[in-house]
């Protein structure tokens, strides 16, 4: 210590003084309440209406869920359960109605001694999106999610397994002849080549080959009917192809419209404006009832395929705005120097371009998947009996008629979970992916 | 306009598909199975069960058809249609019949071109109120909310009623009957109106279905049947006949239980003889065979049998016989002979 302060100052402490506790108001639950709830008295005054109005929520509602009743056999049944136990006026759930039909809200009238193959084609989706999704899995998985719309057609419908193995040949020809005549005519002859085989042999070969196999070894599970599909398993069955198909056709459509090819432009902004322009009910309508008229009668071309390939059509119009905003949303400069680095188209786009153009769209495309999932419920217009259809079907049983909060509080948690869990990826994809440094 | 342009594409295609598939009957025994149009689920007409099995008076109607055509009550394939759909779906050949609490129509009948094959239930537009409204009559709900099912034919027939009568109302459109129900026990209306077998049904359901009251009025005629395309009058025959035996097998006392006794060997009753195929043919003249009667009745029993089963007193429903009681007992069914 120097002598300097000596003379000034008549005493200096030379020792810390121990940390003291903070005072009772700035510590604790004490400090963050009233930096958080209290800190003028417009925000205490919002803070007390708030607490008053979760407590009226929570008051009206958990009576009504602490009384439910879980067994009975009908809805007179529950409310004499009631009487009994908690008196004729408290509110109280029925959730026996769950316990009765909860098979036939997951399964439809898929026969319940084959419900382990829609959980199977679930579980096999699940292991197939896990090389597509998170980059820790092995890269050979891949193959496996080539292979899984096929797996899981063969699971879900059934029949003889040869359809769907040559179908999936079919992609097999394609990519073979690709990259046969790109050796000696070039990429276009080859893309065409790819293109023009595999329909060829679609639409002339698959038929008489798998009725040819499936005579002589009828492998393959028993056949179930699309019409037997509902509940949960159309939705998901809906909703997943539609996403899964809908992404590389929205695309494309992306890449069509920002295209300098006069004729691909054009096809691909009318077909988005019309597609988008139009509500997807009446787009429903059309599949299930304008079908019907330009096919010859007597084709029965699936009620099911029609809805899917409609709710694809519509989601991909969707998703090509959205990947046309990410497109639009990189620099120039990353076009040229794509094309400074002597890129062709393709690989410009699958390099450079796309990369970074998807990862600006994710929280888009998640969202267009969301809603595209719960559109879905919109096929109860057209006779399907989707998880709310079949909440009509059951409220129709003399048993359950005038169930109604029950059936809609399943349904909306079991889409709350599909939609939350798509929500909750895309923000972890998007964490991953930041590249920026902000 | 909307409608009218609707209406005619059916119509088109309605011809269409009637010139294209005439025979029916000929498709249905090729393909085993009917396809038999229904509604999405409506109490103790047509719903499916836990089993996914379905049920219902409408349905028994198809099981009838099935079993005479078929001889198998089961091969039916079920095709639930709503409102929009039900027709298109008929018209273009995806159904080859409708049992859909469908109300037979002038315009149905003629402008889109179908066939009703008649009438399996009399309905009728009716009121329900609240007991506490003190109401007795229809007349006196001047100046009532009503909930009514919009784009539906009850919503004109509620208008015209209250215009005859020269009262007011103040309707709160819903829907479903679903919804209805709802806003009917939330208080959002005085008096909910459907026709009068729907609100017996959602009555039923009430907690206290003593403290509501369905007033006595019955504002239209709803004659429920099922349907067939122009242009097959031989399935249509099949199905108006399955339906006429099934009423003619009530009145003349033959069920479910007594059918098989009855058709072993002639009775003394020519006219029980010539419906069970045990004298004269018949069955041949509608290209079926000679007990396909015996078959249609055993599968859901006689039409008073289907009736109690389904919608009748001993259910929940607890629909009276009223207008659907045999001619014999006051009643409006009543089959052309079998001869």
């Amino acid at each position: 210590m120097s002598d300097t302060h000596a003379q000034t100052v008549s005493y200096v402490r030379d020792t810390m003084l121990p940390q003291a506790e903070p005072p009772l108001r700035d510590k604790g639950a004490v400090k963050w309440m009233r930096e958080n709830l209290f800190s003028s008295w417009l925000n205490a005054i919002l803070t007390v209406l708030s607490l008053f109005v979760v407590y009226w929520i929570v008051s009206h509602l958990y009576p009504w869920f602490a009384n439910s009743v879980w067994r009975a056999g009908s809805l007179t049944e529950c409310r004499e359960i009631r009487d009994a136990t908690v008196g004729s006026d408290a509110p109280s759930a029925c959730f026996a109605v769950i316990a009765d039909r909860w098979q036939q809200l997951l399964f439809g009238f898929y026969p319940k001694e084959y419900y382990w193959r829609p959980v199977l084609a679930l579980v096999v989706f699940l292991v197939s999106l896990w090389p597509v999704l998170f980059d820790n899995a092995p890269r050979k998985m891949l193959f496996f999610t080539l292979a899984a719309p096929f797996i899981m057609f063969a699971l879900l419908w059934g029949g003889p397994i040869w359809g769907p193995l040559f179908v999936a040949l079919g992609f097999v020809l394609g990519y073979f002849a690709y990259e046969l005549v790109n050796k000696s005519a070039g990429p276009l002859a080859a893309t065409l080549a790819a293109i023009i085989l595999p329909l060829l042999y679609w639409f002339y070969l698959v038929g008489p080959l798998a009725g040819l196999f499936s005579s002589v070894a009828p492998i393959g599970f028993e056949y179930v009917d699309s019409k037997d599909f509902g509940g949960f398993t159309l939705s998901v069955v809906i909703g997943v192809a539609g996403i899964v198909l809908s992404l590389p056709l929205g695309i494309l459509l992306a890449l069509g419209r920002s295209s300098d090819l006069f004729l691909i432009n054009k096809v691909s902004v009318g077909f988005i404006e019309i597609i988008r322009g139009v509500p997807l009910i009446v787009w429903l309508f059309t599949a299930s009832l304008l079908l019907n008229y330009f096919l010859p009668p007597g084709t029965n071309f699936d009620l099911m395929l029609r809805v899917i390939i409609m709710v694809t059509l519509f989601s991909a119009a969707y998703i090509a705005e959205v990947v046309r905003g990410g497109l639009a949303a990189l620099p120039k400069g990353q076009y040229e120097a794509a094309d400074a680095l002597g890129l062709d188209y393709w690989k410009a786009m699958r390099l450079i371009i796309l990369p970074q153009a998807l990862k600006i769209s994710i929280p888009g495309i998640v969202n267009t998947f969301i809603g595209l999932f719960k559109d879905t419920t919109l096929v109860v217009f057209i006779g399907l009996l989707d998880p709310i259809g079949l909440t009509n079907a059951i409220r129709a049983s003399t048993d359950w008629n005038g169930v109604y909060w029950e059936l809609f509080v399943f349904i909306g948690l079991m889409f709350f979970i599909f939609c939350f869990s798509m929500g909750r990826y895309s923000l972890y994809l998007e964490k991953k992916l930041q590249r920026e440094h902000r | 306009m909307k409608k009218t342009v609707f209406f005619g594409a059916v119509t088109v295609a309605g011809l269409a598909a009637g010139l294209a598939s005439a025979a029916t009957l000929d498709d249905v025994k090729a393909r085993g199975t009917l396809n038999c149009g229904v509604t999405t689920g409506l109490a103790g007409f047509a719903a499916p069960n836990a089993e996914g099995v379905w049920e219902g008076f409408d349905v028994d109607l198809c099981r009838a058809v099935a079993a005479a055509v078929l001889g198998d009550p089961m091969a039916v394939n079920f095709v639930p249609t709503t409102g929009q759909t039900r027709f298109t779906a008929l018209a273009s050949g995806e159904i080859d019949m409708l049992s859909r609490v469908t109300t037979w129509t002038y315009s149905r009948d003629t402008d889109l071109s179908f066939e009703f094959a008649g009438v399996n239930y009399y309905d009728g537009q009716g009121f329900m109120v609240p007991r506490a409204l003190g109401v007795s009559s229809a007349k006196e709900l001047d100046g009532a909310t009503v909930c009514i099912q919009t784009g539906t034919t009850t919503e004109l027939n509620l208008a015209d009623f209250f215009r005859n009568n020269n009262i007011s109302y103040e309707p709160v459109p819903v829907e479903t009957n679903a919804e209805g129900q709802q806003q009917y026990l939330a208080g959002a209306c005085d008096v909910y109106t459907t026709d009068a077998s729907g609100l017996a049904a959602t009555r039923g359901t009430f907690e206290n279905p003593a403290d509501h009251v369905v007033l006595p009025e019955i504002i239209s005629k709803e004659p429920l049947g099922p349907v067939v395309r122009h242009g097959d009058n031989e399935w249509g025959d099949i199905v108006r006949w399955t339906l006429n035996a099934l009423v003619a097998a009530e009145e003349l006392g033959v069920t479910s239980e007594n059918v098989a006794e009855l058709a072993a060997a002639p009775t003394d009753n020519p006219e029980i003889n010539r419906l069970l195929g045990t004298e004269s043919e018949l069955g041949a003249m509608m290209g079926l065979d000679a007990d396909w009667a015996v078959r249609a009745i055993s599968a859901a029993g006689n039409y008073g049998e289907m009736f109690e089963t389904n919608i009748g007193e001993s259910t929940p429903i607890g629909l009276a016989r009223g207008l659907n009681a045999q001619w014999t007992e006051g009643g409006l069914q009543y089959s052309p002979p079998f001869r």
